[in-house]
C-alpha cells in the first residue's frame, strides 16, 4: 500500500496534526479540546504515517515506546492529584499559579492531569493499532 | 504518640537498606529501634498511670470520618510495651539466629513494618484505622510465615494464615462499620462511650462480626487451625507474632470493645464457650505433639482460649486475670519460643524425642528454659502463678457457672503443666542421646533475649508492687470502665484457689508422666483430621477453586458473541429492573425550547435517517468492508446529533473514536477470514429480540430521565461552579480534569490495562515468539 500522494502528504500532515492537537489540548478547558480529543488526533496522526511508511517508520518518527508514553501519561495523572496531598489538603484537590501564562492561560494541575490524559490516550491507541499493524 | 507508629515504618524502609551494611550488628542496632519505642512509652507511663490518655488526630480521609486518631490509655499501654519490648528483644535475637542469611534486610524491614501495624492497631482510636492496621498485621504475617518461600509447607501455611485471618479480617470490617453506625461515630472513644449500644437491634450482628475477627486471629476454635501451621516461619516470628503479640491482637480487639459490648447473655456465652473449647481442644492436641514449636503453638492457643474465657466471664477479677495471663504468658511464651529456637539451631532438631540431657551442653539455655517453664507450670514465685490463682478467682466466684468453669480451668491447666513438662524437662535432663554431645551455648544474641523474657515473668512478683501498680491497674480500668483496684501477691494463704493449684501441678505432672501414651495417642487423632477443622478449610478452599472455576468457564467463553450477550442482557435486566422500581409515570421530553424549531427538525431528520438508514444497510450488508463503512455512518450521524445539541466536546471526540475505529477495522480486515454467515435463523432471531429490548429499555431510560424532577440540579451546579472553582469555561472539560478526575483517573488505568492485554494478546501468542526475534517494542 504505497502511494505518493498518502506518503507525501502524511509527511506534511504529521506535524499539522501534532500541532493541531496540542492546541486541542491547550484549550481544552475554556473552549471545546482536551486530553481525550488532542491525544485521539495524535493518535490519527501517527497512523495515518504508519499507514503510508509502514509501522516501522512510525516508531521511528515517535521515537518512542507507546507503553512509555502510557507510563509518563498515568504518572502525570497521579503525580498532579498528589500535589494537594503536599499542600496538606486531600488528593487531588486543584492547585492553581497565581500568574497566568501567555498563550496557554493559567495553569494549574487539572492542566497537568489532561496532559497526562493525552499522553495515555495517544499511546493506548498507538499500542493497539501498531500491534495490529505488526500483526500481519 | 503518631510518631512512635510512624518511626517503625521508616525504620522498615531504611532496614532494606541498612541492614546488609551492618553485617553481625544488624540485631542489636534494629533492636535499638523497638528499645527506644519502648524507652518512650516508658516515659510516658507515669503520665497514663495518672490518668492521663494521649490522644492524637491527624486527618486522613475526612470526608468519610477516617482520621489517624492515636490514643494512649492503660490497655494499649501494655499492649505497646509488650509489642517494642519483646519486638527489641527478637530482632536482637534474630540477628544471631539467622546470621548470614540472603534475605535478612527483607526479614528486617517486614518485621519493622509488623511492630509499626501492631503498634498502630493497638493505639488506633479511629475504627478504620484499627482496622487498616490490623489488616497490615495479617499481611505481614503472611510475608513472614512464607519467609522460607522456597518451601511449599510455608507456602501453604502462610496462604492458610492469611486466608482465616482476611476472613475474619472482612467480618471485622463488617463489625466495625455496624458499630459506627450504632454509635453514629468512628472514634472509638467516642463509641465506648455511646450508652446503650447492647439494646441497639444491631447489637447481636456486630457483636457476632466482631468475635469473628477477634477469634480468627487470636487462634480460637475451629480458626485455631492456622497457627500450629504458622510455626513454618523462622522462630523469631513464631515468638514474636505468634505468641506474644499478633495473636493477641483479638484479644485486644474484645477486650477494647467488652466496656460498649460486655456484660450481656450472649457475651458471656459466646465468648466462654468458644474460649473453654478452645482452652481444652488445644490441650490435647498439644499433648500429642512432637515437635517442639507445635507443642508451643498449641498451647499458645490454649492461652488464647483462657484468655478469650476470661473476658467472656468479665468479672473485674477475671480482667484482671486475663490481663496477667496475658502479660506472663507474652513473657514465659517468648522464651520458650526463643529457647526452641536455641535448640532447633544447635541441635538442628526440634523432635523432642529425639532431645534429652541439654542442660549440661547449654546451661543459659537451659536456665532460661527452666525458669520460663515454671512460670508456665504455674509454680510460685513466678507471674503465671499469680495468673493461675486469679483465673481459678474468676472462674469460682461471680459466674453463674461457676462449677462447670472451673472443671474446664483445671482441666486445661494441667494439660499446660503437662505441656510445659514435655518442652522443658524432656529435652533438657535425661539422657543425652548421641550425636548431642558436641553442643554449646550459642552467643549471647540469642541466649540473653530468653533469659531476659524469663526474668522479667520472675521479677514480676518478687518485686512487689511492680507489675500489679504499673501495668494491670491501668489496664483493667480502661477494660472495665472504671477505676480498677489491683492487689497482687504470692501467698493469699489457704484458699480453694490455693487447693485448685495443687491439684492442677499433681494432674499436670500425672499426664506429665504418660507422655509417651499422649504422643502415641496423638499420632491416632491425626487420622482424624479428615473430619477436623483443617478438613473443612481444604475442603472449601477446593470448593473455591471449583466455583471459580467453574464459572470463568461460562462467563469467560472466549466466543465473542457470548461476552457481548452477557454484557447486553445485564444492561437490560438491570435497567428495566430500575426502572420499575422507581416507576414514574411520567415520560416525556421536557422543554425542547429551540430544539423544535423547524430548521432544527431539518436536520434532526437528516441526522436520524442517516443513522437508521446506516444501521439496517449494516445489517443487510454482505461485505465486511461496506459494513464497516456503514458502522462508520451510524456514528458520524449520532456525532452529528451531538452537534446539534450542543454537546461540542461530545461531537469531536465521537469523530476522531470514529475515525481511529474505522481505520482499526481496516487494519484487521486483513487478517479476517472470508465473510460467511454461521448463525442460525434461530441464533439470529435471539440476537434481534436481544438488540430490540435493549433499544426499547435505553428509549424508555432516556424519556423518564428528562423528565426526572432533579435532572437539572446537577448540571447547573455544575455549570455555575466551573468557573469559579474549576477555573474553566469548559464544563465539561473541567468536570473531566477536576470535578471528577478520580473517575478518569480510573478510566484512564483501565484503558491501559485494557492496551496492554491487546499488546499481550497480539505480540506474545504462543508460535509467534518461534518465528525469530521480535522487533525491540
Amino acid at each position: 500500500m504505497t502511494s505518493i500522494i498518502l506518503s507525501t502528504a502524511t509527511r506534511l500532515l504529521l506535524p499539522l496534526m501534532l500541532l493541531f492537537s496540542v492546541f486541542l489540548l491547550s484549550r481544552g478547558h475554556n473552549e471545546p479540546g482536551g486530553g481525550f480529543v488532542g491525544g485521539l488526533v495524535a493518535a490519527a496522526a501517527f497512523t495515518l504515517y504508519a499507514l503510508a511508511h509502514g509501522p516501522e517508520r512510525a516508531r521511528r518518527a515517535l521515537g518512542l515506546d507507546p507503553a512509555a508514553l502510557v507510563a509518563a501519561g498515568l504518572g502525570l495523572a497521579v503525580l498532579s492529584g498528589a500535589i494537594g496531598l503536599f499542600l496538606g489538603q486531600p488528593a487531588m484537590t486543584a492547585q492553581w499559579l497565581d500568574m497566568p501564562l501567555p498563550v496557554v492561560g493559567k495553569l494549574g494541575t487539572p492542566i497537568l492531569f489532561d496532559t497526562g490524559v493525552y499522553l495515555v490516550v495517544l499511546g493506548i491507541a498507538l499500542i493497539i493499532e501498531l500491534s495490529l499493524m505488526e500483526t500481519s | 504518640v503518631l510518631t512512635l507508629v510512624l518511626t517503625g515504618f521508616v525504620a522498615a524502609i531504611g532496614a532494606v537498606w541498612a541492614v546488609p551494611r551492618l553485617g553481625r550488628w544488624a540485631g542489636i542496632v534494629t533492636g535499638l529501634v523497638p528499645l527506644s519505642l519502648f524507652v518512650a512509652l516508658l516515659w510516658m507511663t507515669p503520665a497514663v498511670l495518672g490518668g492521663r490518655n494521649w490522644i492524637e488526630s491527624t486527618p486522613w480521609a475526612p470526608a468519610l470520618g477516617v482520621s489517624l486518631d492515636f490514643r494512649l490509655d492503660g490497655l494499649s499501654l501494655i499492649f505497646g510495651l509488650l509489642i517494642t519490648g519483646v519486638g527489641a528483644l527478637v530482632m536482637l535475637y534474630a540477628g544471631s539466629y539467622l546470621r548470614g542469611h540472603p534475605h535478612l534486610n527483607r526479614f528486617y524491614a517486614i518485621l519493622l513494618a509488623f511492630m509499626a501495624a501492631m503498634l498502630g492497631l493497638v493505639l488506633s482510636d479511629n475504627l478504620i484505622g484499627l482496622f487498616v492496621f490490623w489488616e497490615l498485621t495479617s499481611v505481614t504475617s503472611y510475608l513472614l510465615v512464607g519467609f522460607s518461600n522456597e518451601k511449599a509447607e510455608a507456602r501453604a501455611a502462610a496462604l492458610q494464615a492469611l486466608l482465616i485471618t482476611s476472613a475474619g479480617g472482612l467480618a471485622l470490617l463488617a463489625g466495625l462499620i455496624l458499630v459506627s453506625q450504632m454509635a453514629g461515630t468512628m472514634s472509638l472513644t467516642e463509641v465506648l462511650s455511646t450508652p446503650g449500644l447492647v439494646d441497639h437491634p444491631y447489637y447481636e450482628v456486630a457483636l457476632v462480626l466482631l468475635c469473628l475477627g477477634a477469634f480468627t486471629k487470636s487462634a480460637q476454635f475451629p480458626f485455631h487451625i492456622w497457627l500450629p501451621g504458622a510455626m513454618a516461619a523462622p522462630t523469631p516470628v513464631s515468638a514474636y507474632l505468634h505468641s506474644a503479640t499478633m495473636v493477641k491482637a483479638g484479644v485486644y480487639l474484645l477486650a477494647r470493645f467488652s466496656p460498649a459490648f460486655g456484660d450481656t447473655p450472649m457475651w458471656t456465652v459466646l465468648l466462654t464457650a468458644v474460649g473453654g473449647t478452645t482452652l481444652v481442644a488445644a490441650g490435647v492436641l498439644a499433648l500429642g505433639q512432637r515437635d517442639l514449636k507445635r507443642l508451643l503453638a498449641y498451647s499458645t492457643v490454649a492461652a488464647l482460649g483462657t484468655m478469650v474465657l476470661l473476658l467472656g466471664v468479665g468479672t473485674p477479677v477475671a480482667v484482671r486475670a486475663a490481663i496477667v495471663v496475658l502479660l506472663s504468658h507474652a513473657f514465659y511464651k517468648g522464651a520458650l519460643f526463643l529457647v526452641a529456637g536455641i535448640i532447633d539451631h544447635e541441635a538442628k532438631t526440634r523432635d523432642v524425642t529425639r532431645l534429652g540431657g541439654l542442660r549440661k551442653r547449654l546451661p543459659r539455655t537451659a536456665a532460661a528454659a527452666m525458669v520460663a517453664g515454671l512460670s508456665m507450670a504455674g509454680l510460685p514465685p513466678l507471674m503465671g502463678f499469680v495468673a493461675k490463682e486469679l483465673f481459678y478467682e474468676a472462674t469460682l466466684y461471680g459466674s453463674d457457672l461457676a462449677l462447670l468453669l472451673t472443671v474446664v480451668a483445671v482441666a486445661g491447666n494441667a494439660m499446660t503443666v503437662g505441656v510445659a513438662g514435655i518442652v522443658v524437662l524432656k529435652p533438657l535432663w535425661g539422657e543425652a542421646p548421641a550425636g548431642l554431645s558436641h553442643l554449646h551455648d550459642p552467643d549471647g544474641g540469642m541466649w540473653i533475649p530468653p533469659i531476659v523474657l524469663a526474668s522479667a515473668g520472675l521479677l514480676a512478683e518478687l518485686v512487689p508492687g511492680f507489675s500489679s501498680a504499673a501495668l494491670v491497674r491501668p489496664a483493667s480500668s480502661a477494660v472495665l470502665g472504671f477505676a480498677d483496684e489491683v492487689k497482687l501477691s504470692l501467698w493469699h494463704g489457704f484458699t480453694p484457689m490455693l487447693g485448685l493449684s495443687v491439684v492442677t501441678v499433681l494432674a499436670g505432672i500425672g499426664l506429665f508422666a504418660l507422655q509417651r501414651t499422649w504422643r502415641r495417642l496423638g499420632e491416632r487423632l491425626a487420622r482424624f483430621a479428615r473430619v477436623g477443622p483443617a478438613a473443612a478449610y481444604e475442603g472449601a478452599l477446593k470448593g473455591l477453586v471449583w466455583v471459580a472455576k467453574t464459572q470463568t468457564r461460562w462467563i469467560q467463553s472466549g466466543v465473542l458473541r457470548r461476552y457481548v450477550t452477557l454484557i447486553l442482557l445485564t444492561l437490560v435486566g438491570l435497567t428495566s429492573w430500575g426502572l420499575i422500581v422507581n416507576w414514574r409515570p411520567a415520560l416525556g421530553l421536557g422543554d425542547l425550547g429551540e430544539l423544535t424549531r423547524l430548521e432544527a427538525v431539518a436536520i434532526e431528520l437528516v441526522a436520524v435517517v442517516m443513522i437508521l438508514a446506516g444501521a439496517i444497510a449494516t445489517l443487510r450488508s454482505r461485505s465486511r468492508l461496506a459494513a464497516v463503512a456503514l458502522l462508520g455512518l451510524v456514528g458520524f450521524g449520532v456525532a452529528l446529533l451531538f452537534f446539534l445539541f450542543s454537546g461540542i466536546d461530545l461531537a469531536i471526540t465521537q469523530f476522531a473514536v470514529e475515525t481511529l475505529a474505522v481505520l482499526l477495522f481496516v487494519f484487521v480486515l486483513y487478517k479476517l477470514p472470508r465473510f460467511a454467515s454461521l448463525s442460525s435463523r434461530w441464533q439470529r432471531l435471539l440476537d434481534a429480540t436481544l438488540a430490540v429490548a435493549v433499544g426499547a429499555v435505553m428509549t424508555v431510560l432516556v424519556l423518564a430521565v428528562t423528565r426526572a424532577p432533579k435532572s437539572g440540579a446537577l448540571g447547573s451546579w455544575l455549570a455555575d461552579n466551573a468557573v469559579s472553582s474549576g477555573k474553566g469555561r469548559n464544563v465539561v472539560n473541567v468536570i473531566l480534569v477536576d470535578f471528577r478526575a478520580l473517575d478518569t483517573l480510573g478510566e484512564i488505568t483501565v484503558l491501559t490495562v485494557a492496551a496492554l492485554g491487546v499488546h499481550a494478546l497480539l505480540k506474545l501468542r504462543p508460535g509467534r515468539l518461534a518465528d525469530g526475534p521480535e522487533e525491540g517494542a
